[in-house]
């Protein structure tokens, strides 16, 4: 029996439960708020949202594959255009674009055009250091992590800062394969 | 404003075959060889304590993915025996059978291992541990209350997955 061909970012949005636009982007922003009154320091706000989204990222992966039958990439540039077609779609509704690859194919940037996440949203002059969206940076090292990549993840332009779109830069570090956890000693 | 219908896990299961007889036992590990899930359904005979068991068939599936893949003869990379693989790259074993038992495997990019242990006249499992592998995914990955990388001890997941086993083969 052949293998399911992976299913389109498209149908699967179609398939899954879907929750309130307006309520994602309200429930984050004021996770935000609060994460910004409770630790006050801008930079400690773009860490915790990091770390929220690599927690995320590491459950994601599960749902992400088990819904979409991808198989595992041949190379990077496979895995780029597979969370920008199919992860963002599936999860978010919207879909990106790769762009910018360097010569070794380990670095590529991400560009969103249009973000739920941001939606009503302006940076006080007191936040301007504020990564509004490092959730979703989080969420793609999480997840990458689990499928054995190690990458680091950064924004290179934010609409909240005034630039035009919202870009990703995707890094690869290293590839890990999966060692034998047991020692040869029984 | 955006507002969609609801649907249940998908995709939904594939029809039952034969009806009859449970399964066996399932095993599911983790990427780091940690067994999440072991179930027992009907199993006669324990020779090993439950660690060694679980080492044991961790052990096997690691070296039989190995094997296969650097025995494959489609395949034009023949790196070195023992090399780590990563899961899901080249070509990957998916059951073995013997004379009393067929065991079914299933693993993910994300180095999630499903393992079931059938009667031997039991048909190609593969969607079935899809199946099983978005259970998983409904009832553990997205329980707030399991730590991953931690023994299973959700009990909608247990009951759904004997539901689920009871009706196949």
């Amino acid at each position: 029996m052949a293998p399911v061909a992976p299913r389109s970012g498209d149908a699967i949005f179609a398939s899954v439960e879907h929750v309130n636009a307006e309520l994602f982007t309200l429930t984050y922003g004021a996770i935000v708020r609060q994460l910004l009154t409770d630790l006050e320091e801008v930079e400690e706000v773009n860490k915790q949202l990091d770390q929220m989204g690599y927690n995320i990222g590491v459950r994601l992966i599960d749902e992400f594959l088990a819904k979409s039958s991808v198989s595992r990439c041949v190379d990077f540039k496979e895995t780029a255009d597979v969370i920008a077609k199919v992860g963002f779609k599936m999860f978010l509704g919207v879909s990106a674009s790769v762009s910018n690859w360097d010569a070794d194919g380990t670095c590529c940037s991400i560009v969103l055009e249009d973000n739920p996440l941001v939606d009503f949203v302006e940076l006080p002059d007191t936040c301007q250091g504020l990564y509004y969206c490092n959730i979703l940076s989080g969420v793609i090292r999480g997840a990458l992590e689990m499928v054995s990549m190690k990458t680091e993840v950064t924004w290179v332009r934010d609409m909240l800062r005034g630039d035009d779109a919202f870009e990703l830069q995707v890094k690869l570090l290293k590839q890990v394969p999966e060692e034998y956890p047991y020692k040869d000693d029984e | 404003m955006q507002f969609f219908g609801g649907s249940d896990i998908s995709p939904s299961p594939p029809p039952p075959t034969a009806s009859g007889h449970n399964a066996h036992m399932m095993y599911i590990f983790n990427r780091s060889g940690i067994c999440l899930l072991y179930r027992e359904w009907n199993r006669p005979l324990h020779t090993l304590n439950a660690q060694q068991d679980h080492k044991l068939m961790f052990g096997l599936l690691f070296s039989l993915k190995s094997l296969t893949a650097k025995m494959d003869p489609t395949s034009a990379d023949k790196g070195n025996l023992g090399v780590p693989q990563l899961p899901g790259q080249g070509c990957s074993f998916h059951s073995f059978r013997t004379n009393t038992y067929k065991l079914s495997f299933m693993e993910t990019p994300s180095g999630m291992k499903i393992i079931l242990l059938t009667h031997p006249r039991t048909g190609d499992l593969r969607e079935s541990l899809k199946y099983i592998y978005n259970l998983y995914v409904e009832y553990v990955v997205k329980n707030p209350l399991y730590a991953p990388g931690t023994p299973i001890r959700c009990d909608l997941f247990n009951t759904s997955l004997d539901q689920y086993v009871r009706s196949i083969s």
